[in-house]
Parts: structure tokens; C-alpha cells; sequence
């Protein structure tokens, strides 16, 4: 991918990684897209020109077409499974090892959110958040499942027991206006609770979300658990709502016409819709295990109890 | 040695049963139901009844009230109107003590219910008295005591009502339903605008007379009567706060796209094609019984039904022969007489509907085993009916047919059957039968199915959640989990 | 010897199926839901009667009271005509030459216990002369018990050896073994002593001797009737079935008949393959059988008490 090389950029490097200045040509970053644990460019070829406040290109993201979603919904359903099979203790190191990394490249993202137009200070914040937001999750891993289960008292001699399982694959449509905070919100209680996800990033601050790819991608995330795409959610709406192996759907768009089609699409295969349009990511009501039960469906079993000691007579 | 032969159970020897017949004698039921809106029992505004028949001699019962659109929106009204002025305002203790009094009131009418379950819908008598209406009695009680106990099940949540909750209801298990609806949508706060099933619409009015007795305030509880057009109506009128459907997956999707861009809340509970496995190390009598019990309880009118029997190989001869030695003691007929183990198929239409499937069962070259039995000459009916040799790509063992047809197929690995288990877009529920506790684990977790029984099948209870993954809805109703279908989370 | 005449037939007693007892209580449960009524109940309760094994083991027996017992065998309830007799009586061996005698041509038959009954706890010697003894006094059927103790101890050749050569000593008197379920603890046991007695050549297998407080009940018969369905899936040979101590109610027997009757079909239906073995029941019958003629609910001084 061919790139122009601007000032900004130069500085960029130079910032992100605490050298001194010098007049070396830096290497710029190919921005892909996250399928499977590798790190493709879209089938398509295709781009969009991603630009800073001032009208510079910062980079050209892949504009990603139907067929990457599909090829990514394949990788999520593969890893669906072994994913979770992981003991939770397992899932929560690993999204604790997403936060080490996160918080490793702390400085890269604060930069990266500048470029797409957030101020230091908030940039700073959003990155904090967000580390944050992947321990508390972490934490969430081996805990939830006691917090949503029960044991249920049936009249007839039988054991009976419900636990909250994983839904299957997810399909998230992040946040338009954070570039990493919102997607770290979709993606870790959906994979915490052993679903496995494709989110669409925010498309204009993308640059994070591939760099978040890569945050996961070195953080011992089994491929095909965590899949990002960028691109255009006009294109993609109806075709990410019509798949028919995708089991749930989280929107945290704004287009509320959007909406309504992936609700009347959603219903071809009876997919359960999280509507996260209206949660502000930042507050306190951004993060809660509820977002883990709302990608859990409950499983009820019931098993015979034998009565023999104390049921003389009836033995 | 004896001369070796099958062994059979002839039903027509010098001790067959003789009629058993439930006494009909203090049943009421009125020539016309209207509907019960806002604590009155109102004519239908276009004036127009409907038939409900007998299915066991397709003779009428009664006429039941054909509501409109406009009936519908005269009950939701009601409903707005007693959840803003009554409901809402009442603590948590009395609408509980409300919903204490409606169980009550079932378990001192409970044999009327029962007969007149089996009259309207079919169903013998044995399981609307022993199944049906101590359920939904139990299941009134259950959630009653909740009412004031919200604020416990929901952890850092503060759980407020949603409003006016449209719900509507199938035939298979009428009363139930009902209870399994009305129950927890009264104990957490909201107002219900509940719609009966066409073919089974009299024992939710005798609750509703029954509810005008308990002194539950007027237009808490509405219910309207008719076919799919006045159903659409509760789901799509603007007034309502949630939907909740149980039914069909194709009306499911429906009630799904048509509450699209609200912010109606919605759970459904569809369809299934449940696997039943059975493992060679099972106790395989009691593995028989499950299976019987699996497919041919109330007709296999049971959403969750183990309408895909699995059985292993090794094992597959002998639970097959014991399987037909069951099945010939199965008695058909009329659903009141107390020995009748399968009773009257619903409907005309679904009779026609599963006789459409045997046909296809036996086009596509499976194996076909019905035990001879006397039918009576009028109504619906239809014998236990057994396929073997089926395989998973035929149309019986992917279609619910929703009525007594059990698919058989054999497996030889835990992972073949898994694998063939889950290959369904469904997922309600699932039966397994072994013996061995560490491969029911295993094969309860990788089950994709909301309700899995383990050596044993179709229990239900109140504190049992119960609904589905995948195409088999969502949401779940029963237990603590149920609550939240009727509860914003704040 | 055994039935079974080659050894590779003798199935793995340790194998023997397992039982989910919820089911069988599930089971047993709905077959109490059938309804009998009318023309179907008089013709169970004759059945019934039929069926009985009229019986006295206690240690004040006396020709007396055998006399009395024989006598009302025989004659149930004679204000009431077309009344068959019980199957059999069921005495001490001691008795068996007198009951015998008291029971000529009326097709009567007489059981007698054996084996160091109740407990069993004898050497084999004895429980073969026991045996022999009955037999030679006239004994139609030999009642024995198994060995308990080493049957729990999975001592489980010796049992199947012990009901085999009691087998032999019977000649053609007809063997029931008894389990005494009430001792065995689980219903798989229960299901795993009955393979054995049956593979070790019992005519019949019986739940109790009627001595300890857990005797017959619905969920170990139905255990017991399907291992019996098993085995003559296996083998074709039929085996009777004898719940004994406990069912002293004539409603309880006819869900017993309902029990075999849908466990097993129709040709279990009589008493050459199923008895119950009672003292007490047979009044119930009496009574519930002139209740269904004169539409009067009975008094207990109206029937005999022999």
C-alpha cells in the first residue's frame, strides 16, 4: 500500500518511540484488518483514506467488504468452540495479558487517538479506561458464572441446576466516536464469557483498532476469538445482520435506521440484539457483568437423585 | 426349554380396562365467552364468535369472542390504565398476596380446570390433572412470593416494571402457558394483555372468571380472544411494553421483525427438534420409558419434545423391541377416560400436518412401526407412531411435526452424536441416558440446548428456568431467570 | 443343574444392567394411575385370589392352625359362588406332609419354605436336607432364601452355586428364590440378584421372606419383572414372579396386575407365573369383591379370619 509520507508521521515514530530526533525516513505502519489471527488486507483491495483534523492522510484503511466479514464469521465459529472450553481461570489471564500489553503501548495509542482528533488529556483518559476496563473483565472471567447461576429447588427428586453458557459468535458494531475504549467494551465481556466476536471499528478513528489487533494478537488470544474489520458501516450492516451463522448482535452505532434493519434481518435465524447505542462507554454504567450475561444463554439440567438412605420404606 | 417367542401384551385379552371416564357432572360451560377487559366480561365490538370444538368428536363447546384490533386496544388501554393508576402503585407484598390468592383459587377448582382442559384441547385427563393444573397453580404460587423480593435477584440492579406486557400463548398447554405468562409479569409490577390460542381459549376465561374472584384490580389482567390477526394486534400496538411469544419459529420471526425499531422488550419460545440420546450403558427400561415419555406425552404437542431418538449401536436392537413392547401398551382415545395415555390431536389442521409428515416418512424409505389399536370413529387422532432407519438428512428427522412420530437413528462415538445432535438450527432442549456420571457432563455442556435432561425427561417446575438457544428463542421462563424478561435493570 | 448348559451363556453378574431408581418410582407411580373398574376389577380381584399364596411361617405354628389355613384355601368365602382357590399354601416343612394331606384333589398346592429360611445362615448340607426334606414330604414348590451375607461379601459364584444345587434338590418340585430385597440395599442389587437366581435356575424369584420390616414393594417388583423380561428376551424361558409381605390391600394387588400386566403381557397372568404371597390380603379381596356385587361397602366381621 503506497503512502505518503507527511510530516506528522515522521513525528509520530519518532514520539512513539522516545528516540531522538534524527532525520531518518521512518517506516510507516501498514494499517490491516484481523481475521483469524493474521493480519490480512481486505480481499477486496480496496481503501479508505483515513486523515487527521488538518486534512493529512494518516493512513489508507482497508474498506472492508462482505466477504472479509464472511471469512471472519468462519474464523469466529472455528474458534468458537475450544474457546470456550477454556477453564475461565485461563480466559481471564489471557484478557489480563490483553490489559499488560494494552498498558505496554500505552504511549502508541494515546498518540494514535491525537492523530484522530482526541485532545492529550483525553486521549490519556481513553487509554487508561481501557486497560482498566480489560481487568475489571479479567477479573469477571471465573466469577460471573457464580453470580448468574442457580440451583433450583424442583418439587420431584431431581437435581436441577441452570448455568449461563456463551452464546456462540457475536457480531459488534462499535462505537463511532472512541477509537479503542469502545471497542475494548464490546470485545471484552463478549470474549470473557467464552463467545468469539468480529467487531467493525469505528471508522474514524480506526488506527487504534488495527493496533488493538495487535495487542490481542500478542497476547496469547487464540486466533479467530477476537476479529476486527474496518471499513464502512453503511456498507456493512445489512450483510453482517443477515449471516446466518452469527448467534448475537451488538450495536453501539447511532444510526437508528441502521438499527431497525439488523433488528428485522436479525430475525431470519431469531438472533439475540444488545442495543448499545445509548451507553456512554466512559461512565460507570460502561462496564458491568450484565454486558457478560447479555451474550450468556441459560442452560438448565436436571439429573435424578437416588433416595435410598433415607427412604426406607419407599426403597 | 420353553418355546422361544416374543413377548407381547395383547390388549384385547380378559383383562383389558374397562372405561374409566371422568365425571363431566359439575362442569359449567357456557354456550359464549367474551373477552375480559378491564375487569368486565365485554362483547367482541365487530359482534362476531367464534367455535371452539371437542377435538375428540369435533362437536362445538361453546362460542368464543372473535376480538378485533379494536378489542385489542380497548384491553391494552385498560391495562395502561390500571398499571399507571393501580398496579404501579402497590408494594411488592400485596401484589404478591394478589398473586397467592390466584394459585389458591386454581388448587380449590383444580379438577374443573382439568376436565375442561381436556375437553377443549385434547389432552387426557391423566396430565391436565397430574401435569397442567397443579403446574400452573405451583407456578402462580412460585411467583407470587417474589413480588417483594425483586431487589434480591438481580445483584447491584435496581429492577423497576416495564408496563403493559402483550403475551401470547399456543394450545399445546393452555392453561399452563397462561400461568407460566401472567405469573411472573404480575410479580414484577407490570399489566398483562394475554391472548389465548383459537383452539384453546376456555380455560384461560374460566381464569379470568377466576381472577374476577381473587379481586385482582380491574384491568390488570385482560384477555382477549381470536386467531393470528388479533394477536398481530397486541404485538404491534404501540401502547405495549413487551412482547412475549410462545409458539412457532416462523411466527416467532414475525413477532421479532414486526417489533424491529421499537423499544419493546421481547422473549420468545419456539419451536425444537430435540435429540434424545441413549448411551449403551444406560439403565435402558428406564431409558425406554424416557423416550416414551419424550415423545408421546401430550400427543408430542411438546415444543421441547426428544422428537430425535439416538440410540447406540450397540444397544439398538434391544431398546427398539423394548421401545414397540411399550408402545403396544400405549392406550388412544378418549382424552377423559383416566386410563388414556394419548389423547385427541389438537386440531384437524395439525392432524393434517402430522398425517402430511408420516407420509413423507414413509416416502423417504423409513422403516414405519404403529401399534394396532382401536380409534375411536370421530375426532382427531393419531397412534404412537415409530421411524426407523431414518437418517439425518430426512425431512422427518429435521421439521418439527409437533405431534406422536419419533425419528430413530443409530450413532456409534460420543463425538458422532454430538455432532449430529447440535446439526439442527434448534435448540431447546435434549435428553441423555448413561449411566456413567462423568460422560453426562460432558455431553450436558456440549448439548447446544437450554433445557437438558439427564436420565429422565419433560420435567418442568416453576424454579426450573426453561427456554432456548439458537432458533428456539430467547429469554427464559421459570426460576429467577425469568424475572428479568419482565424488568428493566437499572 | 443350571438351564444354562453351556458356561458362555452365564453372563458377568457384575454387568448385570443398572437401574435408575427416580424412573422406576416414576414407573411404578403411573401404572397406580390406571383405574380399574367395574367388570375389569371383579375379574382382577378373582385373579387375584388365584394368585395368592396363602401363608403361615411362625414359630407358634400348629396343625391346627395349618388346618384352618388349608380349609380356607379352599374355601374362601363360600356365601359367595364361582370363587377360585388361592394358588397354594405356603408352610414350614415340618407342615408340608399335613397340608398336603388337608389339600388332596382340591389342586391346591403346597410351598414350603427351605433352606434355613429366614435367614439362610445354615451350611449347605443343611439347607440341601432342609430341602430334600420338603421335597420328600410332598412339597409342589420349594420357597429358599439366598445368601445374603455373601452375596453383599460379591461372593457371587457361590450364591449362583447354592441356588443351583437347591435347584437339584428340588427334582420337579418348582424353585422360588427369595432375595430378601429388603437386605440388598440398592434396586441394582436388586436387579443383580435376580439374574443370578434366574441363570442359577429359579423357577420363580420372590422379593421377602415377609420376616423383616422392608418386604415387597412396587419399585423392587418392577426391577425384578424386568429382569425377568430380559432374560426371556435372552433365553425364551419364562420366569414367575412373587412379591411377598406387604400387600395386604386389594387395590395395591390389582396395580401389581397392572404392573405385569404391561411389564410382561397377558401370559404372566396367572399363578403359574405370578403369586403374591400374603395373609392377609385375601379378606381385602373378599370384601372389596361382595362390595362390587351388593354395592355395599363390607364390614371385617363378615369374612373369616383363618
Amino acid at each position: 500500500m503506497a503512502k505518503t509520507v507527511t510530516k506528522k508521521n515522521v513525528k509520530v515514530l519518532e514520539n512513539g518511540n522516545g528516540v531522538a530526533k534524527t532525520n531518518r525516513l521512518s517506516v510507516l505502519k501498514t494499517y490491516k484488518i484481523y481475521i483469524g489471527g493474521k493480519f490480512p488486507r481486505t480481499e477486496s483491495g480496496r481503501y479508505y483514506e483515513l486523515k487527521d483534523s488538518s486534512g493529512n492522510l494518516l493512513a489508507n484503511m482497508c474498506l472492508s467488504s462482505r466477504k472479509d466479514y464472511r471469512n471472519a464469521v468462519v474464523a469466529a465459529r472455528g474458534a468458537f468452540g475450544p474457546w470456550a472450553d477454556r477453564a475461565a481461570f485461563n480466559r481471564g489471564q489471557i484478557l489480563y495479558r490483553i490489559g499488560e500489553m494494552l498498558e505496554g503501548r500505552r504511549a502508541q495509542f494515546v498518540d494514535e487517538l491525537m492523530q484522530v482528533g482526541s485532545s492529550k488529556l483525553s486521549a490519556e483518559q481513553e487509554v487508561d479506561l481501557s486497560v482498566d476496563r480489560l481487568i475489571y473483565y479479567a477479573g469477571w472471567c471465573d466469577k460471573y458464572t457464580q453470580i448468574f447461576s442457580s440451583v433450583n429447588p424442583v418439587a420431584s427428586a431431581h437435581f436441577n441446576f441452570s448455568v449461563p453458557e456463551p452464546t456462540g459468535v457475536v457480531a459488534a458494531i462499535a462505537s463511532e466516536s472512541t477509537g479503542v475504549l469502545g471497542l475494548v467494551s464490546v470485545i471484552a465481556p463478549v470474549i470473557a464469557g467464552g463467545n468469539s466476536i468480529i467487531a467493525l471499528a469505528s471508522e474514524t478513528k480506526a488506527l487504534c483498532a488495527v493496533s488493538f489487533a495487535e495487542v490481542i494478537n500478542s497476547s496469547d488470544v487464540p486466533g479467530g476469538v477476537v476479529n476486527i474489520i474496518t471499513g464502512k458501516e453503511d456498507e456493512l450492516y445489512k450483510h453482517m445482520s443477515t449471516h446466518m451463522d452469527v448467534n448475537s448482535f451488538i450495536y453501539a452505532g447511532s444510526n437508528a435506521e441502521h438499527f431497525k434493519t439488523i433488528q428485522v434481518n436479525a430475525a431470519d435465524t431469531v438472533k439475540r440484539v444488545l442495543d448499545y447505542s445509548k451507553v456512554e462507554w466512559t461512565s460507570e454504567k460502561g462496564q458491568s457483568p450484565y454486558y457478560i450475561s447479555d451474550h450468556q444463554e441459560t442452560k438448565t439440567t436436571w439429573h435424578p437423585i437416588e433416595n435410598i438412605g433415607g427412604s426406607s420404606s419407599k426403597y | 426349554m420353553a418355546k422361544k417367542k416374543q413377548v407381547e401384551v395383547d390388549l384385547n385379552s380378559d383383562w383389558g380396562y374397562s372405561p374409566a371416564p371422568e365425571s363431566k357432572g359439575h362442569i359449567k360451560i357456557k354456550p359464549q365467552y367474551d373477552q375480559f377487559i378491564g375487569g368486565k366480561f365485554v362483547k367482541p365490538s365487530n359482534g362476531k364468535y367464534f367455535d371452539t370444538i371437542n377435538p375428540a368428536n369435533n362437536e362445538k363447546l361453546s362460542s368464543i369472542a372473535l376480538g378485533s384490533a379494536k378489542d385489542v386496544d380497548k384491553a391494552v388501554r385498560a391495562a395502561r390504565k390500571a398499571y399507571s393508576e393501580v398496579w404501579s402503585k402497590l408494594s411488592g407484598k400485596e401484589r404478591g398476596k394478589y398473586i397467592f390468592r390466584i394459585a389458591r383459587l386454581i388448587q380449590e377448582r383444580a379438577r374443573e380446570f382439568s376436565v375442561i382442559e381436556s375437553l377443549d384441547g385434547g389432552k387426557t385427563i391423566r396430565e391436565s390433572r397430574d401435569v397442567d393444573v397443579p403446574l400452573a397453580a405451583n407456578h402462580f404460587f412460585y411467583y407470587a412470593g417474589w413480588a417483594d423480593k425483586l431487589e434480591y435477584a438481580f445483584p447491584n440492579k435496581k429492577p423497576t416494571s416495564l408496563g403493559v406486557a402483550g403475551q401470547i400463548i399456543p394450545w399445546n398447554f393452555p392453561l399452563l402457558m397462561a400461568a407460566w405468562k401472567i405469573a411472573p409479569a404480575l410479580a414484577a409490577g407490570n399489566t398483562v394483555v394475554l391472548k389465548p390460542a383459537e383452539t384453546t381459549s376456555l380455560t384461560a376465561l374460566k381464569l379470568a372468571e377466576l381472577i374476577k374472584d381473587s379481586g385482582l384490580p380491574d384491568g390488570v389482567v385482560n384477555i382477549v380472544t381470536g386467531f393470528g390477526d388479533t394477536g398481530a394486534a397486541i404485538v404491534n400496538h404501540p401502547d405495549v411494553n413487551k412482547v412475549a411469544f410462545t409458539g412457532s419459529t416462523g411466527v416467532g420471526k414475525i413477532i421479532q421483525r414486526a417489533i424491529a425499531g421499537t423499544n419493546k422488550k421481547c422473549t420468545l419460545e419456539l419451536g425444537g427438534k430435540a435429540a434424545n440420546i441413549i448411551f449403551e450403558d444406560a439403565p435402558i427400561n428406564q431409558a425406554v420409558e424416557g423416550i416414551v415419555n419424550g415423545i408421546y406425552f401430550n400427543q408430542g404437542h411438546v415444543c421441547c419434545a426428544g422428537s430425535r431418538l439416538f440410540v447406540q449401536e450397540s444397544v439398538y436392537e434391544e431398546v427398539i423391541r423394548k421401545l414397540k413392547h411399550r408402545m403396544n401398551t400405549l392406550i388412544v382415545g378418549d382424552p377423559m377416560d383416566k386410563n388414556t395415555d394419548i389423547g385427541a390431536i389438537n386440531s384437524k389442521e395439525q392432524l393434517d400436518t402430522i398425517n402430511k409428515y408420516i407420509k413423507i416418512g414413509q416416502q423417504e424409505g423409513a422403516e414405519f412401526y404403529q401399534p394396532a389399536c382401536k380409534l375411536p370413529k370421530k375426532g382427531n387422532w393419531c397412534p404412537p407412531t415409530l421411524f426407523t432407519n431414518v437418517s439425518q438428512s430426512s425431512r422427518i428427522t429435521q421439521e418439527e411435526i409437533f405431534g406422536p412420530v419419533l425419528a430413530v437413528q443409530t450413532f456409534r462415538t460420543v463425538d458422532e452424536v454430538i455432532a449430529k445432535a447440535n446439526n439442527t438450527p434448534y435448540g431447546l432442549s435434549a435428553g441423555i441416558w448413561t449411566d456413567k456420571g462423568s460422560k453426562i457432563f460432558n455431553m450436558t455442556t456440549k448439548m447446544r440446548a437450554g433445557v437438558v435432561w439427564a436420565n429422565t425427561y419433560n420435567k418442568f417446575d416453576p424454579t426450573s428456568p426453561f427456554g432456548g438457544y439458537k432458533e428456539s428463542g430467547f429469554g427464559r421462563e421459570g426460576g429467577l431467570q425469568g424475572l428479568s424478561a419482565y424488568l428493566n435493570l437499572n | 443343574m443350571s438351564r444354562i448348559k453351556s458356561k458362555s451363556l452365564l453372563p458377568d453378574f457384575k454387568l448385570s444392567p443398572t437401574v435408575d431408581q427416580v424412573g422406576i418410582e416414576e414407573r411404578t407411580a403411573r401404572f397406580q394411575t390406571r383405574s380399574i373398574k367395574s367388570e375389569t376389577k371383579v375379574v382382577g380381584l378373582k385373579k387375584v385370589l388365584n394368585m395368592i399364596d396363602l401363608t403361615t411361617l411362625e414359630g407358634k405354628d400348629t396343625p391346627g392352625k395349618v388346618k384352618q389355613m388349608c380349609y380356607k384355601a379352599q374355601h374362601l368365602h363360600d356365601s359367595m359362588p364361582d370363587l377360585p382357590t388361592t394358588a397354594a399354601v405356603c408352610v414350614y416343612p415340618s407342615m408340608v406332609s399335613l397340608a398336603k394331606a388337608e389339600l388332596i384333589g382340591s389342586g391346591v398346592k403346597v410351598a414350603s419354605v427351605s433352606t434355613a429360611f429366614p435367614s439362610g445362615q445354615a451350611p449347605m448340607e443343611v439347607k440341601i436336607s432342609d430341602t430334600k426334606f420338603a421335597v420328600d414330604q410332598g412339597a409342589d414348590e420349594i420357597d429358599m432364601v439366598i445368601s445374603r451375607g455373601r452375596f453383599h461379601a460379591g461372593d457371587y459364584n457361590f450364591v449362583f452355586d447354592e441356588i443351583a444345587a437347591i435347584k437339584e434338590a428340588c427334582g420337579r418340585a418348582r424353585l422360588k428364590v427369595i432375595l430378601e430385597t429388603g437386605e440388598l440395599g440398592t434396586l441394582d442389587k436388586v436387579r443383580r440378584a435376580s439374574d443370578i437366581a434366574m441363570y442359577a435356575g429359579a423357577d420363580f424369584i420372590k422379593t421377602s421372606t415377609g420376616k423383616i420390616a422392608v418386604a415387597a414393594t412396587m419399585p423392587v417388583t418392577l426391577v425384578m419383572l424386568e429382569a425377568i423380561k430380559d432374560y426371556y428376551y435372552k433365553t425364551g424361558i419364562m420366569i414367575g414372579m412373587k412379591p411377598a409381605g406387604g400387600i395386604s390391600k386389594a387395590k395395591l394387588a390389582l396395580h401389581y396386575l397392572v404392573m405385569v400386566r404391561e411389564t410382561l403381557g397377558d401370559a404372566w397372568l396367572t399363578n403359574e407365573w405370578f403369586r403374591f404371597g400374603a395373609s392377609s390380603l385375601a379378606n381385602d379381596v373378599l370384601m372389596q369383591l361382595v362390595k362390587q356385587e351388593t354395592g355395599n361397602y363390607q364390614s371385617a366381621d363378615y369374612f373369616s379370619i383363618d
